[in-house]
C-alpha cells in the first residue's frame, strides 16, 4: 500500500501542489448482531480508500476517495490541490519535517527515545471463521439471560471486528505502514420487576475474538440492568459522587478535547493559559500514551507520520502540556506530540488524544465507597455530546446509579443530573481507585473508578 | 439507475445472491460526492472534497441477514460481494423475479451546489463570520461551516423492484463564542434542505446573527433552577424533544424487540387529545425527505398520533413483513456500507390552538427551553436527557431571566401524556440523527408545546 500513497504524493505534486501528504487505509472487517438465539445479521465488509493533504504555498486543501485506479487518483490530486485553491493563506500550514524514518514493518528509525515493540494484530481475528464469531455473539446473549432470572431479553448481542492496514507518505520523505486489529462484543440487556423495565450494557474489548469473554459481557450487562430494578429519584442537593470507569471514562475523554492545543490556540478550551498552574487534585494523573501495548490507539505513528510517544498532560495537580499535531506546533512554538488523530481516510488531520491513562490509586472499590460515607454511585450518563460547554466545561448530564448509604451501595437511582465544571471537578478528586479499565467511548481511555468529593445532583 | 447499475447486471447479481437459498435479497448501490468548508479566525479553511462509489448486497434468509458490501461499481466485485454475502447459506437456489423499473421523480433542484463557483461559497461564509461579529463587541469568535453532498442511490430486488433517486442536500452551521472578562457562551444556529444553492437565495446570513445573538444572551445568564417544574419548549429544534421521547419508540425494530415503550400500545392513548403528529418524508425542500426510502419505497406521511392516540409505527420492509403491515418508506442508512433500518424523516407535532404567549402567561414558575443543544433517549426504558442551549426561568407568568446550562430529564410516556398546550406555532428544523452506529439527517419540528411538570437539572439546588 505503500506505493499507493506515494504515488498519490506524486500526482498531487503534479496537479500543482508545492507539498502533499497522503494516507490509506483497507480493512476487512466482521459484524454480527444476535437477538432471540438467531442470528439476526452477519455483514462481511472491505473498505478501502485515501486521503490527499494538498499544500499550495501555505494554503491546503483535502480530499478523498475510493477510487483508486490511475485515473482516480489523478482525480483526487486536482480535487485536492483545487480545494486548496479555496482556502485562505495560513502562515503556520505545512507537512511535518521528520527527524526519523517511517519502515514498512511499522517501525521508526531515528526516534529521539527507544519506542517499543508494537504488537497490534492477534491471530485469532483470522482464525476465527463466520460460524465461530457468531457462536461468540449467540453466547453473549445466552449468558445475559442465564445470569438472572429478571432478564426478560437482549435488545441486541453484537460482535464486531476489523484488521486493518493503513499507510502515510508525504513529499518531505515521510513514509510508513502498519497492521492493527481490534474486536468488540457487547449486549444491552433488557430486565424486569417492580413494573418498571431497565437496560444494561456489557462489554469487552480486545485484538482478536479469543480475548473476549461472552460470559463476563452477558453478565455485566445483566447485572447492570437487574441492579436498577426499582430506581427512584435521588434527592437535589451537593454530595460526593463515585465514577464508574465507564462513566469516568466519558469525562476524561472530554478533559483530552480540552486540552487539544488546537482548541486553546483558538481560546475554546477551560485549560486555555493554564500551564503550569494547578488544575485538579494531586490524586488525578493523566498521561497520553500512544505506545501503551493495551491501547487500541496505540501505533508506531500518528496521522501524519509523526512517531507517538507518553506525555504526561496532568501531574502533581499541574498542568504539563497541551496535545499537539504539527500545525497547532508551529502556531504554538512547540513540538508534536505526536497526536494527529484521524477519523479515517475521509477526514483531515486534527489534534486528538491518542490513548488516555488515567493512573490507578491505592482504594478498592469497597474503600471507596467507605471514603464516600453518603452520596451517589453514577453507573452510566447520557446526553453528554448535548450537555457539555466544551469552552467553559461547564456540564450538566443526565446520570443513573445507586445510592451510597454508610460506605455501602444502597437503592438504585435514575431520572437525576449531574453538574459540574470540568476543572472544577478534578480539583475535587479526592480519589482514584486501584483497578482501571480500558473504555472505548470517546476514543481509548483507560481509568479506575474515581471519587468526587462533591458535586450537583438534581433528581426530586 | 441506468447509470450506477445496468439492469441486466442488477439481475445477475440477484440471481448470484440467491444462489445458495434464501427468500430475499437486494442491491443497494450508491455514488456520493461533496465538499465541505469551513472559516475559522476569519479564514477560509479544513477545505474537503469527496466521493465515493460502491454497493451493498443482502440476502435475507429464514429470518438472518447476511450483507456484504465493497467499493466501486464494478459488476465483477458486485458478484464477488453476492456471493460473500450467500456464503454461509445452504439452501437450493431461489430465483429473482425479473426487474420493473418504478419511477419515483427525484426532488427538484433549481441550482445544483456542484456547478456553483468555489468563490461563491466562500464569500457565504465570510457573511456569515461578518454578520455574527457584527452582532456585539462581545462576540469572541465565530466559527461557520458549509456542507453539500449529492447521492445517487439506485436500489434493486428479488420481488423484483427497481428505482433510483437523486439526492442533493446543503446546509451551513455558525457558532459563537461571546465572552465578558472570565463569563464565555456559546450560541449555534444551522439551516439545511434537500435542497440546492437556492436555499441560500434569501438571508442565509441569519443564522450567524441568531448564533451570536444566543451567546450573548447567555453572558447574562444565571444558574439553571434544579427540580420539577412547568415546562415550556421552543418552537423548531425544540421538536428534537419529540424526535427522542416518542419518535424513536415508534421506530418498528424496537418495538419488535420489546425494547420500546410503545410496544403494545398501538391504538391508546398516549397524550392529551390536543396532540397530533407525523413522520413525513416527503416534505418538499425538507432536510429528512426523499423521493424514496434506502429500499426504493416511496416516502409516505404517516401519521403517529391522531388526538393523542397512537395510530402508527415506522417501519422498513423486514419490520413491515413481520408486523404484515406495509412499509412506511422508514427504510434509511447512512450509506452503501450499512444496512436499512427502520429511521424518521421528518417528524414533528401539528400545530395546536395555544398561543406561546398564553402557554407562558399561565405558568408561575417554570422553565423555557427555546433550543437544544441535542438529546439521547433509552427506547427501552423511555428515559430521555436533552441538553438546554437557550433557556430562560418563567416567574409569574412572564421570562424573567435566561439560565446557564440546564438539562431537562425525564421518561417519555410520562412527558408526553403530561404535554397540556400546544402552539399554534410552526417551524421546522434540520438534525442528525445517530442510530445503530449510522447517521442519518432528519428534521424535526414543532410549535411550542408545554410540558406540565418535568425535571430540570440545574446547579441551583
Amino acid at each position: 500500500m505503500i506505493e499507493l500513497v506515494q504515488r498519490a504524493v506524486e500526482a498531487t505534486l503534479a496537479a500543482g501542489a508545492s507539498d502533499a501528504e497522503a494516507y490509506a487505509s483497507e480493512d476487512a472487517g466482521r459484524e454480527v448482531r444476535a437477538h432471540g438465539g438467531k442470528v439476526e445479521s452477519l455483514t462481511a465488509a472491505t473498505r478501502r480508500g485515501v486521503g490527499v493533504r494538498a499544500w499550495v504555498g501555505t494554503r491546503v486543501g483535502y480530499a478523498y476517495g475510493t477510487d483508486l485506479s490511475e485515473p482516480g487518483i489523478s482525480a483526487l490530486a486536482s480535487r485536492a490541490a483545487a480545494a486548496a485553491g479555496i482556502a485562505d493563506e495560513d502562515e503556520f500550514a505545512g507537512p511535518p519535517e521528520l527527524p526519523v524514518r517511517l519502515m514498512r514493518d511499522g517501525a521508526v528509525k531515528g526516534a529521539p527515545e527507544a519506542q517499543p515493540e508494537l504488537v497490534l494484530s492477534d491471530a485469532s481475528l483470522a482464525e476465527w471463521g463466520a460460524g465461530r464469531v457468531a457462536d461468540l455473539a449467540l453466547a453473549i446473549e445466552r449468558a445475559a439471560l442465564a445470569a438472572d432470572p429478571r432478564v426478560a431479553g437482549v435488545e441486541q448481542a453484537v460482535y464486531a471486528d476489523s484488521a486493518e492496514r493503513i499507510a502515510i507518505a508525504s513529499s518531505r520523505g515521510v513514509g510508513g505502514e502498519y497492521e492493527t486489529s481490534s474486536c468488540y462484543g457487547y449486549a444491552q440487556a433488557l430486565a424486569e420487576g417492580e413494573g418498571g423495565r431497565e437496560t444494561g450494557l456489557g462489554f469487552g474489548l480486545g485484538r482478536g475474538p479469543a480475548a473476549l469473554d461472552p460470559e463476563e459481557i452477558g453478565r455485566e450487562a445483566a447485572g447492570r440492568a437487574t441492579a436498577m430494578i426499582g430506581a427512584g429519584k435521588p434527592e437535589s442537593r451537593s454530595c460526593p459522587v463515585l465514577l464508574d470507569p465507564t462513566v469516568a471514562a466519558s469525562f476524561v475523554s472530554l478533559i483530552g478535547s480540552a486540552l487539544s492545543a488546537g482548541a486553546v490556540q483558538r481560546g475554546r478550551s477551560p485549560f486555555a493559559e493554564r500551564i503550569g498552574e494547578r488544575v485538579a487534585d494531586a490524586a488525578f494523573v493523566l498521561h497520553d500514551d500512544g505506545l501503551d501495548p493495551d491501547g487500541f490507539g496505540s501505533a508506531p505513528f500518528d496521522g501524519e507520520g509523526v512517531p507517538h510517544r507518553r506525555t504526561a498532560l496532568i501531574e502533581g495537580g499541574s498542568l504539563h502540556t497541551y496535545l499537539y499535531d504539527t500545525y497547532a506546533a508551529r502556531r504554538g512554538a512547540a513540538a508534536s506530540t505526536g497526536n494527529a488523530g484521524r477519523g479515517g481516510y475521509r477526514t483531515l488531520p486534527s489534534v486528538a488524544i491518542s490513548n488516555l491513562i488515567v493512573a490507578p490509586g491505592e482504594l478498592g472499590f469497597g474503600e471507596l465507597l467507605t471514603e464516600a460515607g453518603e452520596g451517589v454511585f453514577i453507573d452510566d450518563v447520557a446526553g453528554l455530546h448535548s450537555g457539555v460547554n466544551p469552552v467553559t466545561g461547564v456540564f450538566s448530564v443526565g446520570a443513573s446509579g445507586r445510592a451510597i448509604r454508610g460506605g455501602e451501595l444502597a437503592e438504585p437511582l435514575r431520572e437525576f443530573t449531574i453538574a459540574s465544571d470540568l476543572v472544577s471537578m478534578l480539583t475535587a478528586v479526592s480519589a482514584a481507585g486501584a483497578e482501571p479499565r480500558w473504555v472505548p467511548f470517546g476514543g481509548s481511555v483507560s481509568t479506575p473508578p474515581l471519587l468526587i468529593a462533591a458535586m450537583t445532583v438534581a433528581g426530586s | 439507475m441506468s447509470e450506477l447499475i445496468e439492469r441486466e447486471v442488477a439481475e445477475r447479481v440477484l440471481g448470484r445472491a440467491l444462489a445458495r437459498g434464501g427468500e430475499f435479497a437486494e442491491i443497494f448501490a450508491e455514488r456520493s460526492g461533496g465538499l465541505t468548508l469551513a472559516i475559522d479566525e476569519s479564514r477560509i479553511e479544513s477545505v474537503q472534497s469527496g466521493a465515493a462509489e460502491g454497493a451493498g448486497v443482502r440476502v435475507v434468509s429464514d429470518g438472518t441477514t447476511y450483507f456484504a458490501h465493497v467499493d466501486g461499481l464494478d459488476p465483477d466485485d458486485l458478484e464477488r460481494a453476492a456471493g460473500e454475502a450467500a456464503a454461509a447459506l445452504r439452501a437450493d437456489r431461489a430465483e429473482p423475479r425479473p426487474l420493473e423499473a418504478v419511477t419515483s421523480a427525484p426532488f427538484p433542484i433549481a441550482q445544483p451546489p456542484a456547478a456553483v463557483p468555489a468563490e461563491r461559497k466562500a464569500a457565504l461564509l465570510r457573511e456569515l463570520d461578518e454578520r455574527g461579529r457584527g452582532a456585539g463587541a462581545e462576540i469572541a469568535q465565530l466559527t461557520a461551516s458549509y456542507a453539500e453532498i449529492r447521492r445517487e442511490v439506485a436500489v434493486a430486488n428479488s420481488d423484483g423492484l427497481l428505482a433510483g433517486d437523486d439526492r442533493t442536500r446543503v446546509r451551513i452551521g455558525a457558532q459563537a463564542v461571546a465572552r465578558r472578562g472570565d463569563r464565555v457562551e456559546t450560541g449555534a444556529e444551522t439551516l439545511g434542505g434537500h435542497r440546492g444553492f437556492e436555499l441560500f437565495d434569501g438571508d442565509p446570513g441569519e443564522i450567524a446573527a441568531s448564533a451570536a445573538g444566543k451567546a450573548l444572551t447567555l453572558l447574562d445568564a444565571g444558574p439553571a433552577p434544579a427540580g420539577s417544574m412547568p415546562v415550556v419548549v421552543g418552537g423548531g429544534f425544540g421538536g428534537v424533544l419529540f424526535h427522542e421521547m416518542t419518535g424513536h419508540g415508534l421506530e418498528a425494530d424496537h418495538v419488535q424487540k420489546g425494547a420500546s415503550v410503545y410496544a403494545g400500545k398501538l391504538g391508546e392513548m398516549v397524550a392529551q387529545p390536543l396532540l397530533t403528529a407525523y413522520d413525513d418524508g416527503r416534505m418538499p425542500g425538507e432536510w429528512g425527505s426523499d423521493a424514496i426510502d434506502d429500499e426504493g419505497t416511496p416516502t409516505q406521511k404517516t401519521m403517529v398520533i391522531e388526538d393523542g392516540r397512537l395510530t402508527a409505527f415506522l417501519y422498513d420492509r423486514l419490520t413491515a413483513g413481520r408486523d404484515k403491515a406495509a412499509p412506511t418508506g422508514n427504510g434509511r442508512r447512512e450509506s452503501f456500507r450499512h444496512l436499512p433500518v427502520p429511521r424518521m424523516t421528518n417528524t414533528y407535532i401539528a400545530p395546536g390552538e395555544a398561543t406561546p404567549e398564553s402557554m407562558i402567561a399561565e405558568v408561575q414558575r417554570g422553565f423555557y427551553a427555546v433550543s437544544f443543544a441535542g438529546g439521547q433517549v433509552d427506547p427501552a426504558t423511555g428515559d430521555f436527557v436533552f441538553g438546554v442551549s437557550e433557556g430562560y426561568l418563567i416567574e409569574a407568568g412572564e421570562v424573567s431571566r435566561p439560565c446557564r446550562g440546564a438539562t431537562l430529564i425525564g421518561n417519555c410516556l410520562e412527558a408526553l401524556a403530561a404535554i397540556d398546550a400546544v402552539g399554534d406555532d410552526f417551524e421546522m428544523k434540520t438534525g442528525v440523527c445517530g442510530k445503530a452506529g449510522q447517521k442519518v439527517p432528519v428534521g424535526t419540528g414543532q410549535g411550542h408545546v408545554r410540558i406540565g411538570a418535568m425535571t430540570v437539572g440545574g446547579t441551583e439546588v
